[in-house]
């Protein structure tokens, strides 16, 4: 059986080009025009609020954890600081690169930047990376946001709970990106206008973990690294946890969400380090509606959308088996059910497989578990 | 140049757009907050997505897809991943009906 190859310059993204699923038309669910603008409306209020409450959390538990410091006692406060600056500033980072987050611009641009450091992703790199990611999405030799491949690495999956894959990544990618810009697969999805912008921001962040680390070994304490930099690994989990139900074991190479992203319904404290991205669905067929929009949304459109997952347990008892199954063979993948209200899925580019020529499906499928 | 009729003034909400097609070109006509109207080529320069879907906010018009926005009554560019500005034609208002000239 071919191999899917997730190399951005590979044979598959060209094949995928060539085929017409790159770029595609995707399918979306009817939402009446006047509903739509009050869904996709701006408003600076809710994330004006859920900011204070985060950075306001997070200001007060580092203080308390840097007063307890070395005791143990500190820990609970460092968990609950690395866990906002680990994981919620990867919602932060996400909404705030589509600007739907705050009305305002500045505040979407200022946020995003923060975010953007404390999860380790270059702000001008990966804002480009992400609307590859919304262009294409688990479009194999396109997407450059795959996060589990297949065959799965399940080592390399649980490993990032850590944040260690991701942190290992970064350090020299931002050393690189310092001395010389892009790599060649950056060049490939970021336009040459903004490359300097990767060099500046990349130049930043190197001088910002170079004085961590030398008022570190000034102090002698491992201290400052846990209010910078630490995090990303130790605050991972929830991030981790949350990011890969977003599309993990289902389908790749379609062009309807529906069968390659899951929506799960979450705690509120998830929800908001999460800002209600368990919608996934939704976010991807209408990326201009507002997290704080979400609920609305998917309440809009349920009808047409395969049931949701009940928890994040819930959506670990689906998808962890199908990646266990995708370890033996990897084109297995979990067909969701679509209510009997919802409009059927297309058939036109969903039977190709990577490696195969177009006209020669070779999918394998198992209907996903069904909700108890 | 002539100018063709696209549509009624009241066809497009206050602060809206629509689609519209003619001769094998696709456009967007758009209704600014100040009862003016304006039209642009209907894809957004950064792919090949048409903005009829999505938001218009005071000036700007911001892509369904990937929330690349540009100034409709100029074209430029505003915020990526839209460089390019969005081609414009120029409107003519008569009788409530909107007219553009198209090249």
């Amino acid at each position: 059986m071919p191999k899917r190859d997730y190399s951005l310059l590979g044979p598959d993204g060209a094949r995928a080009v060539e085929t017409g699923l790159a770029a595609a038309e995707w399918y979306h669910s009817d939402v009446p025009r006047k509903q739509m603008k009050e869904l996709m409306a701006r408003s600076d209020a809710p994330a004006i609020r859920d900011t204070l409450i985060l950075y306001g959390t997070m200001i007060l538990t580092a203080g308390i954890g840097i007063w307890l410091w070395p005791s143990w006692w500190s820990a609970p406060f460092w968990l609950v600081y690395g866990t906002l600056y680990g994981s919620a500033s990867d919602s932060r980072w996400h909404e705030c690169s589509h600007g739907t987050a705050f009305k305002t611009p500045w505040m979407n641009r200022v946020v995003y930047e923060i975010a953007s450091f404390m999860i380790m992703r270059n702000s001008a790199t990966w804002r480009w990376s992400h609307a590859r990611h919304h262009t294409d999405t688990y479009i194999v030799g396109r997407d450059p946001e795959i996060a589990v491949m297949r065959p799965p690495d399940l080592v390399k999956a649980v490993a990032s709970f850590v944040g260690l894959p991701d942190v290992i990544a970064f350090f020299p990618r931002m050393i690189r990106n310092a001395l010389s810009g892009p790599t060649p697969e950056e060049r490939s999805f970021i336009p040459e206008s903004e490359w300097p912008r990767v060099t500046r921001v990349a130049r930043i962040s190197s001088a910002i973990y170079a004085a961590t680390i030398a008022l570190a070994i000034w102090m002698g304490s491992i201290l400052p690294l846990m209010v910078i930099g630490l995090p990303r690994l130790y605050g991972a989990w929830h991030h981790v946890m949350t990011g890969l139900l977003q599309h993990g074991g289902l389908a790749d190479n379609v062009t309807d969400h529906r069968l390659n992203s899951r929506t799960v319904l979450m705690n509120p404290v998830s929800r908001f380090i999460y800002w209600n991205m368990n919608y996934h669905v939704e976010h991807h067929m209408f990326p201009m509606v507002p997290y704080h929009a979400l609920p609305r949304l998917h309440a809009t459109i349920r009808h047409d959308l395969p049931a949701p997952n009940r928890s994040i347990l819930d959506g670990y008892r689906e998808m962890w088996p199908a990646f266990r199954r995708q370890l033996a063979y990897e084109d297995f993948f979990l067909k969701r059910e679509l209510p009997p209200t919802a409009r059927p899925y297309r058939d036109e580019f969903h039977a190709i497989s990577p490696g195969l020529p177009p006209g020669q499906p070779d999918i394998t499928s198992a209907p996903a578990t069904p909700a108890e | 140049m002539t100018w063709t009729l696209a549509c009624a003034t009241d066809d497009i909400d206050a602060e809206d757009l629509i689609r519209w097609d003619h001769a094998g070109q696709t456009f967007a006509l758009y209704h600014s907050p100040e009862g003016e109207f304006f039209a642009t080529a209907g894809h957004c320069t950064h792919e090949n997505v048409h903005l009829c879907d999505g938001l218009v906010m005071g000036h700007l018009i911001e892509c369904p897809k990937h929330n690349g926005q540009f100034d409709y009554r100029t074209g430029e560019a505003k915020r990526t991943p839209a460089c390019t500005a969005l081609r414009t034609f120029p409107v003519r208002v008569e009788d409530g009906q909107v007219f553009v000239q198209v090249s």
